[in-house]
């Protein structure tokens, strides 16, 4: 695995190696020194273009807790505002010498230009793939999120599979993924990588908010949640939904945010039908009251704050393997 | 430069029968049947400066015409101007070529146009005819002054606000009617934009793969059927630039039938290439409309071969280095076209054996000129008093695609290094050979 980009070009065997190798993270997470001296001497840049907190700091941890050196550089706005351009910041980073390049980005593919433009040597454009960094997809656009992706997976096999499942997949579970699919990066990146691993996964949103050629992808579409969850989903991942979908204007996709969550949204009664053995996952940040309600946010079968821990452990597995061992 | 009187030996017109072809001061004065040939050269001039070339059976054909390039001059020099985009326009075959109206400032007035034709005949290329805006600014408000172009000395005909289309119905359908006093014809963007805020590409299972907002095709069909009954309705002529899907050949094909007065475009670049091109996030496929699907491309080939799509247009837009050199979602639309759209059209159309050679001169120099109202000067027949007017090609001939060899100043071409079929030998312009042995004359 020379980058991490997407979870649709992650062999089942890769996947699970990151899983498993996640881990073993996670247990030396347990230990009173978190520290590993794995990746010391190496310079991973977090290149934001798109304010996540959260995703930055969960790179910055797992970088750290492997002793690599850390470089956080946000830019806000893109070479449409004219501000410097994806390409200079690129060349930029190259120059300080960086090992891993962790980007988030508004723009979908803005990860694979990156690995594959050629920018990162200062060559033509789609010139050659450079030889020594590694890039790694923190979000790219609509795309793609697979560290999230992996995360989630990591979550779902500890509480489904088991704690010690290394070397499994996630075969036949049944995973339903629910909200605005179309806009989703969390939702594609999912997809993918539950199809790898061997999980049966339901989409389940409003039409308006199912992307044109899904019917193509790895996965059951459904509008109907109520159905969806009558099916005894091993787990229910609940997408966010941003409000300037709904109501008015020709951006809406909805009628409103309460006709929403009466469809779509995770409430008491809704929870109270999935199986005791069944988990309730999110991305964060959620909406409360919108596509998740409090007491499911916040019901014992709820993982959510579970999975930000294990963001960590997943994020320390894929920069170990993109860069150890790699002289 | 070489003189405008000659003999080209051993040339075959529309790729039949090869003839020996004199020209005489720029026009066509003899045509000799090889076969026919009794050893001796005929009649001959006996100017010093004429000269001879042997044509070594390539294909003649008349010069082609291009109703849909962007020479971006004036306003964005550092993209192309009417000089260089007219070098790109030689070497690819074309005696004339349309340029269209967003230029800054907008080709909407009689003043702009007139420059951008000056500019064209202090170049002498090829004819370059200005395409005037439709509506002032592009904006698609106000009809811009259209016959003050039509009366300008650039003689406007052609109307267009490509890039943008003419939206609001009512303001299409005043348009329509407003160029029938001076035949003219309007070529419409079809791009419903209400349907393609924000859209990146063709929307199907490639856009929803990659995260790239979606371009319905039904954006472009509901304005081009819209467009073919509003012409109908006030019985004028409609051109339908860059068709780029299949419902929109299937309502062209069905337009026709029921006698709309409507002709139809379509790109190399769409004759060629798929959305599948996106999968690398390479912003040189990124294009408008945007590159469609297989089956589109297959319903294009047979519009093309069929007559539903009358023309080939390249849509030639080029664009600076930085425009492309970014992120899908920041870059610039479009790609050049001029000096590869033959090879695009020999190796999508003539070699699988959907058009012959005489049907690459219909739909890229005949019918062409005749929708830009030239076809007193341009698309004539090789014949004898025609002007000569013609572009000599080496089918055989293999050529890899490389934008720093080409005249554009732009280097945004979605072939580079793909081989393709196909080579112009020598475009001559009213007799002048401007290309001659695949290089442009150096001017005297």
């Amino acid at each position: 695995m020379q980058h991490l980009l997407s979870t649709a070009e992650l062999s089942r065997a890769d996947a699970i190696d990151i899983l498993d190798t996640a881990a073993q993270m996670a247990a030396t997470q347990e230990r009173e020194i978190k520290k590993l001296p794995t990746l010391r001497g190496r310079t991973v840049v977090n290149l934001f273009f798109e304010d996540s907190t959260r995703t930055r700091i969960s790179f910055e941890t797992a970088a750290k807790r492997l002793s690599a050196d850390v470089i956080n550089f946000s830019a806000k706005g893109s070479s449409a505002s004219k501000g410097e351009s994806l390409k200079d910041t690129a060349l930029t980073l190259n120059a300080m010498g960086a090992d891993a390049v962790v980007v988030r980005s508004a723009a979908s593919g803005a990860a694979h230009q990156l690995a594959h433009s050629g920018w990162l040597t200062g060559s033509s454009f789609y010139g050659s793939d450079h030889p020594g960094v590694a890039i790694l997809n923190a979000g790219d656009g609509t795309h793609q999120h697979p560290t999230q992706a992996l995360l989630d997976a990591y979550t779902m096999r500890r509480h489904l599979v088991g704690p010690d499942a290394l070397g499994q997949g996630l075969d036949g579970l049944k995973v339903a993924i629910v909200g605005d699919v179309l806009h989703s990066r969390v939702a594609r990146s999912n997809v993918w990588l539950l199809k790898t691993l061997g999980a049966d996964v339901t989409l389940v949103a409003p039409p308006t908010l199912l992307p044109v050629g899904a019917e193509t992808w790895p996965a059951k579409l459904s509008y109907d949640l109520d159905a969806t969850l009558a099916a005894k989903p091993d787990a229910v991942m609940m997408l966010r939904v941003q409000r300037e979908r709904m109501g008015g204007g020709s951006s809406a996709f909805l009628p409103s945010a309460q006709e929403y969550t009466r469809l779509y949204g995770l409430d008491r009664k809704r929870l109270e039908v999935l199986p005791k053995h069944g988990i309730v996952l999110h991305p964060g940040p959620m909406n409360r009251g919108l596509e998740i309600s409090a007491e499911a946010a916040d019901s014992p079968q709820s993982v959510i704050v579970e999975q930000v821990a294990n963001g960590v452990a997943v994020r320390m597995a894929a920069l170990y393997l993109l860069l150890a061992g790699k002289e | 430069m070489r003189s405008n009187s000659f003999r080209l030996a051993n040339v075959r017109p529309y790729g039949v029968e090869p003839v020996d072809i004199t020209v005489t001061n720029g026009v066509i004065s003899n045509i000799t049947p090889v076969s026919q040939e009794t050893g001796h050269p005929g009649e001959l001039p006996s100017d010093d400066e004429f000269w001879e070339l042997d044509g070594k059976d390539h294909i003649l054909l008349p010069g082609f015409v291009d109703l849909h390039t962007h020479l971006r001059e004036p306003g964005r020099e550092d993209a192309e101007t009417v000089l260089s985009g007219s070098k790109a326009a030689a070497l690819g075959g074309y005696t004339a070529v349309f340029a269209m109206a967003n230029t800054n400032p907008v080709a909407d007035t009689a003043g702009v146009v007139e420059q951008v034709w000056r500019l064209g005949q202090n170049a002498a290329l090829v004819d370059v005819h200005p395409v005037g805006a439709v509506t002032v600014g592009l904006r698609g408000e106000q009809l811009a002054e259209l016959g003050a172009m039509a009366n300008s000395r650039a003689k406007v005909r052609v109307f267009s606000d490509d890039g943008h289309c003419v939206s609001d119905s009512v303001v299409m359908r005043r348009a329509l009617e407003y160029v029938k006093a001076f035949d003219g014809v309007i070529a419409q963007h079809a791009q419903e934009p209400s349907l393609t805020v924000g859209a990146q590409m063709n929307e199907g299972v490639v856009s929803s793969e990659l995260g790239l907002a979606g371009w319905p095709a039904v954006a472009e069909e509901s304005i081009i059927a819209r467009d073919v009954l509003l012409a109908e309705h006030v019985g004028s002529c409609l051109h339908v630039l860059h068709v780029s899907t299949r419902g929109s050949v299937e309502i062209i094909r069905w337009a026709k039938q029921r006698g709309i007065n409507v002709t139809a475009e379509v790109t190399p670049h769409h004759l060629a290439l798929t959305d599948e091109s996106a999968r690398g996030y390479n912003p040189i496929f990124k294009v408008n409309p945007p590159l469609r699907t297989a089956d589109d491309v297959r319903a294009l080939r047979e519009g093309l071969a069929d007559g539903t799509i009358d023309t080939v247009g390249t849509d030639h837009a080029p664009h600076p280095v930085e425009d492309k050199d970014c992120e899908w979602a920041y870059a610039a639309f479009g790609m050049t076209g001029l000096e590869t759209a033959l090879s695009v059209v020999v190796k999508t159309m003539v070699e699988p054996g959907l058009l012959t050679w005489a049907d690459v001169a219909r739909v890229m120099s005949v019918t062409p000129a005749r929708i830009g109202r030239i076809s007193h000067e341009q698309g004539r027949p090789i014949a004898v008093g025609e002007p000569a007017n013609l572009v000599l090609v080496d089918p055989d001939a293999k050529r890899m695609i490389d934008p720093r060899a080409q005249a554009t100043a732009s280097s945004n071409t979605p072939f580079v290094g793909t081989e393709l079929p196909g080579k112009v030998v020598a475009t001559f312009l009213r007799g002048t050979p401007v290309v001659f042995d695949g290089v442009l004359s150096a001017t005297s």
